[in-house]
């Protein structure tokens, strides 16, 4: 049954394509397909095989973001449908993201929030020079799993540490992880501010994240 | 004696790498960005002189387009030449676009120890010894603050930084480290304090100022300020595009050169707006993000053939360009540095490139490494070499020598090659060994790159900054840090 749509809803994953995968998601729904199935047998197919293709080498990091974009795409047709039903999908775990305050580098911190939602987790992307309350407030809010902190200069970084401190001083931690990232960040910086997990690149913080919240 | 500086001039080999209507195309795209897609600037200061200057302004995106005559224009105001100064005038540095004059990298986060060599996070005395090192090599024409000084706090950093260059180097100092404009006035204050007062700094500035655009198409607040109250002092102020292919900028060539072109050329122009005739230069580092997994790479063929492009492209504007070569992604001093640093450092030197950054780094700019610091002057010499070409003359073709030793003989004894045999490269740290040497001693490069590190520093001392001096940095320091 609508094995076609479902290969098409894989296709449309591997090419990077939300336009279609958009549509795709339209047509299930009007042919009263469970969206989580839709999810499982369809979509989730397409982003498996990117992925595999991405680590025997064949496939590179934009294939992956806009594979990432595509699946991104289907879901925000699929989740009122979802919703209505009362379903809703597996995540890894919640992230609040966020560029430091004073720093205004974008890109990494991005990445990041696509990749990790590529990979199942639910994104809370804050945007760039967030304050310290804001970040705090909002993991308090979503009750979330990681706060993953990004600051390109080495006079901002140190805000990593206020967020962390902060979240001491609310007792959220251990609870939440903290990962941060960012060209200056070293590990001897990781572990003096007493932060859960770092990662040079996009992909490597994946890896860590599912390792936080016991799923790696 | 201040030591003497070895800058590429004269240069006998060139290179066509983009041709007029190359650099007309690119130009034509800049404007077409700036006009239509704008940039964005966001410090309510730059809007403010942007708006009286008839660009349309959005104050909630900050984003600025502004009219390609409006950027032609202001850019026209932008001096071809001008000098960076020193502590003492011989080391003065024209930029006239016929010296390639190369500096320090800059700014770590992280250094191999001299002594210990164990990596560790960066401090003030890390910068002291740099500036130290660097002040006695040859091939060190000005300073970039090389290691962030970890152990002061981030307010005020930047200048402890600066301080700490001016006490240990006779030489230009160009600070890449100062990001907002409180800063920038202290910056500048202590300029002026070495300089003779404001006058004479204007005549004769010891400090410049680099800011990093953030790509693709826009600016930081503080880095746009700190650069608008440099240029109101006279202090010389370039903006560095990082655009990299696949991620902050397009993933073809051509398209990068424009997005980073775009946000050069429009930061200038907005300080050429607030004050004409300021100098102010080119920066960039562009490069190719990893296709794999988005990281600056700080190699590779596309860095080399942006490093020398876009010195091109900064002769078009006729303003001088500070150019990223060296700064290699490579983690230890090895084939991956040696191919990263020398294509990238010929590339930008035979397109004349105004100043090179920078010796000493690994790992794409991260961690300091003395040993590569040596190697890389090693490999800038052997590039300074390079850009003297093959003179052909009745001299240099050695008739009167080659018809006395005829088929045969040798040049050993010749008076001919006693004249000119010291034109010929003499490597440092170079392994020309007998292989048995090579395997009963088991050292190498690194190992005579890191002694003489060691000796330089053991040895050197820099002419020592008058007292007086020294005690009013400080004074203007202590007075930024209350505030």
């Amino acid at each position: 049954m609508h094995t076609e749509l479902f290969q098409a809803m894989a296709q449309s994953i591997i090419d990077g394509d939300p336009d279609a995968a958009a549509q795709l998601a339209e047509e299930a729904i009007e042919k009263g397909i469970d969206p989580l199935t839709a999810i499982n047998q369809g979509y989730v197919l397409g982003v498996n095989f990117v992925g595999d293709q991405f680590s025997c080498g064949n496939a590179f990091l934009p294939e992956l973001v806009m594979a990432g974009e595509a699946m991104k795409a289907a879901v925000a047709i699929l989740e009122p449908e979802m919703q209505r039903r009362g379903s809703s999908r597996q995540m890894l775990g919640k992230v609040v993201l966020a560029t430091v305050q004073g720093d205004i580098h974008e890109i990494g911190k991005s990445l990041v929030g696509t990749m990790l939602s590529a990979a199942g987790f639910q994104v809370f992307d804050l945007g760039v020079d967030v304050a310290v309350p804001k970040i705090v407030g909002k993991a308090r809010e979503v009750d979330a799993d990681i706060v993953a902190l990004s600051a390109l200069l080495t006079t901002t970084m140190v805000r990593q540490r206020d967020v962390i401190e902060a979240l001491d001083d609310l007792g959220l931690r251990p609870k939440v992880k903290v990962m941060v990232g960012g060209a200056p960040v070293t590990s001897e910086w990781v572990a003096e501010i007493g932060a859960d997990g770092y990662s040079e690149d996009a992909i490597g913080a994946v890896e860590i994240a599912k390792r936080l919240v016991g799923a790696g | 004696m201040p030591g003497k500086i070895k800058s590429i001039t004269n240069p006998a080999l060139r290179l066509q790498i983009l041709s007029p209507e190359d650099v007309q195309r690119i130009h034509s795209a800049t404007l077409e960005i700036i006009a239509q897609v704008g940039v964005r600037f966001p410090s309510h200061w730059a809007l403010d002189l942007w708006e009286q200057h008839g660009a349309q302004v959005d104050r909630e995106t900050f984003i600025v387009k502004a009219p390609p005559d409006l950027i032609e224009n202001a850019l026209k105001s932008a001096p071809p030449v001008y000098t960076l100064a020193a502590r003492i005038p011989e080391q003065d540095l024209p930029m006239d676009g016929n010296h390639v004059y190369l500096g320090t990298d800059g700014c770590g986060v992280e250094v191999i120890d001299l002594y210990n060599g164990e990596r560790r996070r960066s401090r003030l005395q890390d910068v002291v010894e740099i500036a130290r090192i660097a002040d006695y090599l040859e091939e060190i024409a000005f300073h970039w603050v090389a290691l962030s000084a970890q152990d002061y706090p981030a307010e005020t950093r930047g200048l402890h930084e600066l301080r700490a260059i001016w006490e240990n180097s006779t030489k230009h100092a160009q600070t890449e480290s100062v990001y907002n404009q409180t800063e920038a006035r202290a910056a500048v204050e202590m300029a002026a304090a070495i300089a003779g007062g404001r006058e004479n700094l204007r005549k004769r500035p010891v400090l410049s100022l680099m800011q990093c655009t953030a790509s693709p198409l826009g600016h930081d607040g503080g880095s746009l300020e700190a650069a608008l109250v440099a240029a109101e002092a006279g202090v010389p102020v370039g903006f560095m595009t990082m655009a990299a292919c696949l991620t902050t900028g397009p993933a073809t060539l051509a398209g990068t050169l424009a997005v980073g072109n775009a946000e050069v050329i429009s930061a200038l122009a907005l300080v050429q707006l607030a004050h004409p005739g300021s100098p102010v230069f080119y920066a960039a580092a562009q490069t190719a993000s990893d296709l794999r997994t988005g990281a600056y790479t700080g190699g590779g063929p596309e860095d080399y053939l942006f490093g020398a492009a876009t010195n091109v492209l900064a002769d078009f504007y006729q303003v001088p360009l500070s150019m990223g070569s060296f700064a290699t992604g490579a983690k230890q001093p090895n084939w991956q540095a040696g191919v990263d640093n020398s294509l990238s450092t010929f590339m930008a030197c035979v397109a004349m490139s105004d100043m090179l950054l920078g010796v000493g780094f690994l790992h794409g700019s991260r961690i300091w490494s003395y040993a590569q610091m040596l190697l890389d002057c090693e490999i800038y010499n052997i590039v300074y070499k390079m850009m003297q070409g093959i003179p052909v003359d009745d001299e240099t073709l050695a008739m009167e020598a080659i018809r006395a030793v005829g088929p045969g003989g040798n040049f050993l004894a010749q008076k001919h090659t006693r004249k000119h045999m010291r034109e010929l490269f003499v490597p440092q740290f170079m392994d020309r060994r007998p292989y048995n040497v090579w395997e009963e001693q088991g050292d190498g490069p690194q190992d005579w790159a890191l002694a003489r590190a060691r000796q330089i520093l053991e040895k050197h001392q820099p002419e020592p900054l008058d007292e007086k001096l020294s005690k009013e940095l400080g004074r203007i320091i202590a007075a930024a840090e209350r505030g």
